[in-house]
Order: C-alpha cells, then sequence, then structure tokens
C-alpha cells in the first residue's frame, strides 16, 4: 500500500480526533469515547473507500453510509466538513438550538442520509438502502456503522438475518468493538461473544481488523468488496477514547464531554502523536 | 342490506394497479401478505416485494432505507404489529425523516373477533396521530380504502392506514376521498354523529333507528383523523347541541378524543364517546363482540338521546 496515502489517512484520523475533542469541550456534553474509537474507520470510508462527492451530497451514484450508533456523530461531523460538505465553523455549534448538528444525526446536515440515535436500528437502514440501490441497477455500495453494545438490540440481529437472507452483498457492516458500554465493560454488562460466530452462523462473511490499523481496515474494506453472495461484517478491534490517555478504556467518557483543562491536555497529547506521523 | 366486501382485497389490488403505473413502488409484509393481501402485489412483482418475515421492527426501519433512495414504500401488516410493535422505528426512522412510507395496517379494532385481544389493536389511532408528520386515515369501506390509498401514494410522507379483518358494508353516498377532509352523509340538525371506518356504518343503522322516533342526526364521516378536519367539526360544532363520536378504538386517544380537542378549543359542546372503555378486547364473533364493548345502533342511540334530555 502506498505510504503517502497510509500517511495522509493517518493524518486524517488524528484531525478528526483534535475536532471531536474540541466540538465536545465548546458543546459541553455528548459522547467522545465512541467518536475517538472510530476516527480511522470513519477516515478510511471518506477519504479512501467511499464514492461521494461533497459538493453534490444526492449525486445518485454516491455509496451511503449510516451511522447506526449515532451518538458518535461528532466523529462523521468531523469527517463530513473535512471532506468539505460544510464549513467547519459549524462543528463549534453542535448541539445548539438551531445548529445543522444536532445531537444525534439528523438530516439537516449536508451529507447524512438518514437520523439515527435511537439503537439498534441502522443495519435495518442500510438494508433498505442496499434493496433499493440493487434494485436500480446501481453499483454503489452500503456502510452502516454499529456500536458495540449497540448490537444488544435485537432489531440488529432481525436484519443481520434479512440482510444474509437477500444476499445484499453491497452492504458492509462494521462493528465499533471498542468493549464498553455506558454502564461499564460490555462482557460485565451483556456479553456479545462469541461475536464473530454469531455473525457467521447469520450468513455474514466476517472479517476482522484492528479498527486503528489504517492498512487492515483498507484491506478488509477491499475484501469486503470481493464477497459476493451475502452480507460482509467487519469486525472493527478498537480502544474506547482512543488517542488521548486518559480517555482510553475510560467509561466514564463515553457521554461525558471533557472540561476546558480537559480539552487542553487532550489537544496537546494529539498534537503530539500528529508529530510522530 | 348493502353489499360486503373486504377492505383488504380493494387494498391488495389498489396496490397491483399503482405498481403497474410506477416502477418505483416497493411493497414489504412481515409473514401475513395472504392476510393483508400483499400478496397480490408480490405475485406480480416478485423483485419488489420483500417478505420481512415475522419482524416488523426491522420491516419498518428497512422501508425508511428504502425510502431514502426514493422508493414509495408500502409496507403492511395487523395493526397491533404495524403499530406498537415497531413504534420506536416508525417515529425515528419514518416520520422524523418524514420519509414516503406507507403504512397500511389490517386487522385493526374489536372486530378481529375470535382471535381476542393480543390481535385487536384498539390503541393504534392513539399511537400514530400522536407521531409528528404522520397521517393517519381510518376508510369507511372498500371502496374508501382504494381511494385513501391511491391518496397516499400521491401524497408525499408517512402515512398510518387502517383496514379491518372483516367484510364491510358499502357505505352509500360516499363523497370523493380528499384527505383531511370528512363530509356529511346525512343533513340533519340539533346532534352529530361523527364517526371513522366501521362504524360510519353503524351510525347509519342508529339513523334508521332515530328518525322513527323523529329525531335527525347529522350522520358525519371522518375518515382522516390527521389532519383532523377543523373547519367541518367546528362548523357542526355551531349547529347542533352535541357529538357522538363512534369508533372501533378506545376511547382514550383515537376519533373521540381528537374531536374533544378541537371543539374544546373552539366551542365546547357535549360530547359522548362510542368505543372500547379503556379495556382489552377478548374472543368472540365480531358481532357478538360489538354487542359486548357497546358499539351498536342501540347504543349511539341511546348517547343520542342523552344528549338530547340534557341539551
Amino acid at each position: 500500500m502506498n505510504p503517502a496515502k497510509i500517511k495522509f489517512l493517518k493524518k486524517k484520523a488524528n484531525q478528526i480526533r483534535k475536532l471531536i475533542i474540541k466540538m465536545l469541550s465548546r458543546a459541553g456534553s455528548g459522547h467522545p469515547g465512541g467518536s475517538l474509537s472510530c476516527a480511522e474507520i470513519i477516515t478510511c470510508l471518506y477519504f479512501e473507500v467511499m464514492r461521494h462527492n461533497p459538493k453534490d451530497p444526492n449525486w445518485p451514484e454516491r455509496d451511503r453510509f449510516h451511522l447506526s450508533k449515532g451518538h458518535a456523530c461528532p466523529a462523521w461531523y468531523s469527517a463530513l466538513s473535512l471532506a468539505g460538505y460544510f464549513e467547519e465553523k459549524h462543528l463549534f455549534t453542535l448541539r445548539r438550538l438551531g445548529s445543522i448538528l444536532q445531537g444525534h444525526p439528523d438530516r439537516r446536515t449536508p451529507g447524512v442520509e438518514v437520523a439515527s440515535g435511537s439503537l439498534g436500528q441502522g443495519l435495518s437502514v442500510a438494508l433498505g438502502m442496499s434493496l433499493a440501490l440493487r434494485l436500480d441497477k446501481r453499483d454503489s455500495r452500503v456502510y452502516c456503522l454499529m456500536g458495540d453494545g449497540e448490537i444488544q438490540e435485537g432489531n440488529i440481529w432481525e436484519a443481520a438475518m434479512a440482510s444474509a437472507h437477500f444476499k445484499v452483498d453491497n452492504l458492509c457492516g462494521i462493528v465499533d468493538y471498542n468493549r464498553f458500554q455506558i454502564d461499564g465493560r460490555i462482557e460485565k454488562i451483556m456479553n456479545i461473544e462469541p461475536l464473530v460466530n454469531k455473525w457467521e452462523s447469520f450468513g455474514w462473511h466476517v472479517v476482522q481488523a484492528d479498527g486503528h490499523n489504517i492498512e487492515e481496515l483498507l484491506e478488509a474494506f477491499g475484501e469486503a468488496k470481493q464477497i459476493k453472495g451475502k452480507p460482509t461484517v467487519i469486525i472493527a478491534h478498537t480502544v474506547k477514547g482512543k488517542g488521548v490517555s486518559f480517555m482510553e478504556h475510560v467509561v466514564d467518557f463515553h457521554g461525558r464531554a471533557p472540561t476546558k483543562e480537559e480539552e487542553k491536555i487532550a489537544l496537546k497529547e494529539l498534537e503530539d502523536l500528529e508529530g510522530f506521523i | 342490506m348493502a353489499e360486503l366486501f373486504y377492505a383488504r382485497d380493494f387494498y391488495g389490488k389498489t396496490l397491483v394497479e399503482l405498481g403497474r403505473k410506477d416502477p418505483n413502488i416497493v411493497v414489504l409484509d412481515a409473514d401475513l401478505s395472504g392476510s393483508t393481501r400483499t400478496a397480490l402485489f408480490g405475485r406480480e412483482f416478485p423483485e419488489r416485494f420483500f417478505n420481512m418475515g415475522v419482524a416488523e421492527q426491522n420491516m419498518m426501519a428497512t422501508a425508511s432505507g428504502l425510502a431514502s433512495c426514493g422508493k414509495v414504500v408500502f409496507a403492511s401488516t395487523f395493526s397491533m404489529f404495524a403499530s406498537a410493535r415497531a413504534l420506536d422505528q416508525i417515529r425515528n426512522t419514518i416520520s422524523y425523516n418524514n420519509f414516503n412510507v406507507k403504512i397500511v395496517a389490517s386487522h385493526g379494532g374489536i372486530t378481529v373477533g375470535e382471535d381476542g385481544s393480543s390481535h385487536q389493536a384498539l390503541e393504534d389511532i392513539s399511537f400514530m396521530r400522536v407521531i409528528p408528520n404522520m397521517k393517519v386515515v381510518v376508510p369507511c369501506d372498500a371502496e374508501e380504502t382504494r381511494e385513501a390509498v391511491i391518496s397516499a401514494y400521491k401524497t408525499p410522507g408517512p402515512f398510518y392506514i387502517r383496514v379491518g379483518r372483516a367484510k364491510v358494508p358499502q357505505i352509500e353516498g360516499k363523497k370523493p376521498f380528499v384527505l383531511g377532509q370528512g363530509y356529511i352523509l346525512n343533513e340533519g340538525e340539533d346532534l352529530a354523529i361523527i364517526s371513522c371506518g366501521f362504524m360510519v356504518y353503524q351510525a347509519l343503522r342508529a339513523l334508521e333507528i332515530l328518525k322513527k322516533q323523529g329525531v335527525n342526526p347529522y350522520v358525519v364521516n371522518i375518515h382522516t383523523i390527521k389532519p383532523i378536519d377543523e373547519k367541518l367539526i367546528s362548523e357542526l360544532a355551531e349547529k347542533v347541541k352535541g357529538f357522538v363520536v363512534c369508533e372501533e378504538h378506545s376511547i382514550i386517544g383515537g376519533l373521540g378524543s381528537t374531536v374533544a380537542e378541537v371543539v374544546s378549543e373552539r366551542k365546547p359542546l357535549l360530547i359522548k364517546r362510542i368505543g372500547i372503555r379503556d379495556s382489552f378486547g377478548q374472543s368472540g364473533t365480531p358481532g357478538e363482540l360489538l354487542k359486548f364493548y357497546g358499539l351498536e345502533p342501540e347504543n349511539i342511540t341511546q348517547a343520542c338521546l342523552e344528549i338530547l334530555r340534557n341539551a
């Protein structure tokens, strides 16, 4: 793989992390942990994998992205802004009255196809998109990012069953497996293992990847494109709060914004990291 | 007696007609396609028909995804499962996005009969009408069902159309279906009987009884619960001493509540509600259940006479 491209994507992911911290600190509420954990996944999609046009968000040939774990929208908003869907200044209106950036994804944001926030429904939405695109004989693909806690919802497994039944090979699910949910460690609150076996037994092709390793993620997305006759899910092993030392693996930062002081430290750490990319 | 038809037969046939004209229509069902009659569409357009199995939540959210790509989606199952079972999906992924999903639910109301309470949706109108963007229609017979389905197809945004299980008589003197506009079936005085769905027929039967007693109420069909016809209801409120509102639904949250909300903000007057009085249903024949729960013409006439006595 092209080293310059990898470096470019790593820098993008780090930029996204800095924006997440800044916007959440200004908003005073929101979900840093699960936003930081999916920065590389969203970066790969928006800056390499997906076919899309920020100047024409409704371009019919575009690939579709749906953020089923809607609370991670700060990561998505940052990517959309960096890609050119809207100006960066909007990021700092997050969660304010009248903002185009709602607390959870909403169609008033350029680039958002379908609202989300109530967990467990996104894979069904993505299935509907996949069926529609197939009916229209388009070769566009659909990407659906799910949370690990989120897949405790029964609706996800209804969608998993149906997606395999309808053989939507234009659908690629991604599970951001950061191993924490609001109340604590997933394995303690409600164990979702054996995860690979679950998806395989539902008829999916499963790829595992280090969700912070750009090369591995790109390979996984490439493999998904090659699989015919069934949907693919990428189990992306990630770290909640990735990139900020005091947020990593800390459940408190699932749903708490950084204070001004924490913002300063976090941004310093991310600046230092960027120096090593 | 008027000729009897299944409203769902007309739904199925109308879907096929629409499907022939518009290749963009997609139909979903949750393993009840024989009962809801979406199977008719499925037979003619197998590539645009998806049986989602016994999974209503997935069906509604999938409908949303299809609609996001420009499809006009009809999603059907029994009213019980088309409303309560998938309420969050309907609120958050269909209505909130204002998507073009038409939920056509069969087996609404108490006349489901022998299947009993678990299958008798008596709260669905209430659930649906509180959701922003959602339009709620309860046609009075098979022909009106056909017109309502066409209207829903032509009107952007989400719909909930409720039809019954049983065959229902054709109502004479109907006016062409206009979304959000009720109409008067009998010009009367002093009183108005306002109904939707099968209860329009019961109201007309009550009218016959009342006429013999020298009472001539207005009989009004309000097929659209949302948007409610405030104009017609307000005009009637100026002319009469009271309303009797009839529906095959809980008296809480349905047409009766909607009418009461309108008049209490404009011109308060006495309202008697005919419906299920805050209880669950049970097994029985439709006829037995209508009698047991007080949805017979005699119950309507009694309510009318009470209003006249108190006025």
